[in-house]
């Protein structure tokens, strides 16, 4: 198995969101990995992303109005 | 028989299960709770018809997720509300909220990126996600809120796969912008 080779804070950061989003190749990723391990900048700006990142992901949770939960029940009596 | 009652039963559990899911993700595709219950419904409604085509039950989540998002989709193709169509593909500069907060020398004790994010409301992050232009809302939600693929969301949209990058990377800059100011207009950050 062969190491990866180390890369620059600008790659990191150009491609922080992607691979946060799971949206890069297995090199790059680990590339990246090794990267935050050892870069206290880089990884408190991938730390501030995740955490900008929970907030958005708490909207998509909303209580459902009353009229929604009456109008689910009726629907899914009928079936 | 016992068939339909244990679907009938599968089905209940999981929409009771996921309602507040459901109707979290089509208030933020719609922006409108009265569209937002109606999308949940015709979603609901599909997803019965189409039950007999899940074959992972545990994928149920997901599956019911996208049912709501493709009928959000064609909603708006029928309506002319094209989300993909109607926005400005022109890029403006890419803008960082981090890049913004953090001060690199100061000491351990204050980390102004973290306290902004402690201080941010639900409603801060609501108001700077559901003022972003549709096509950009849109992209979001479903890479972030729901967790498509980069590829699955430009299946559903029907672009390619580089223009859903462009636009991730826009309505990341532009949300982080809009956060930045509302931040300062409300005084929880000091930096410059």
């Amino acid at each position: 198995m062969t190491r990866s080779d180390p890369i620059r804070c600008e790659e990191v950061i150009s491609h922080l969101l992607e691979y946060l989003d799971g949206e890069i190749d297995a090199e790059k990723r680990r590339q990246i990995d090794r990267h935050l391990q050892e870069c206290r900048g880089c990884f408190s700006r991938a730390e501030f992303e995740k955490e900008l990142r929970k907030k958005v992901q708490q909207l998509g949770r909303q209580k459902p109005p009353r009229s929604l939960q009456r109008r689910l029940k009726a629907l899914i009596d009928q079936f | 028989m016992g068939d339909h009652v244990d679907d009938c039963t599968f089905f209940r559990a999981e929409i009771e299960r996921l309602t507040d899911r459901l109707y979290g993700v089509a208030l933020r595709l719609t922006g409108n709770p009265a569209a937002a219950e109606d999308l949940v419904s015709e979603a609901v409604l599909k997803a019965w018809s189409n039950l007999g085509q899940l074959e992972d039950r545990q994928c149920f989540p997901k599956w019911v997720l996208r049912i709501l998002t493709n009928a959000f989709v064609s909603g708006c193709r029928k309506t002319s509300h094209e989300p993909t169509i109607a926005l400005d593909e022109e890029g403006e500069e890419r803008f960082s909220l981090f890049e913004q907060l953090h001060q690199p020398f100061l000491l351990w004790w204050s980390n102004p990126e973290r306290e902004l994010i402690s201080k941010l409301l639900r409603k801060d992050v609501e108001r700077a996600l559901d003022n972003l232009p549709d096509g950009l809302r849109v992209v979001v939600v479903m890479v972030e809120i729901e967790g498509f693929s980069y590829a699955e969301v430009a299946a559903m949209l029907d672009i390619p796969i580089g223009t859903v990058r462009s636009r991730l990377s826009r309505a990341r800059s532009t949300l982080q912008r809009a956060l930045w100011r509302q931040a300062r207009e409300a005084g929880l950050t000091t930096a410059a």
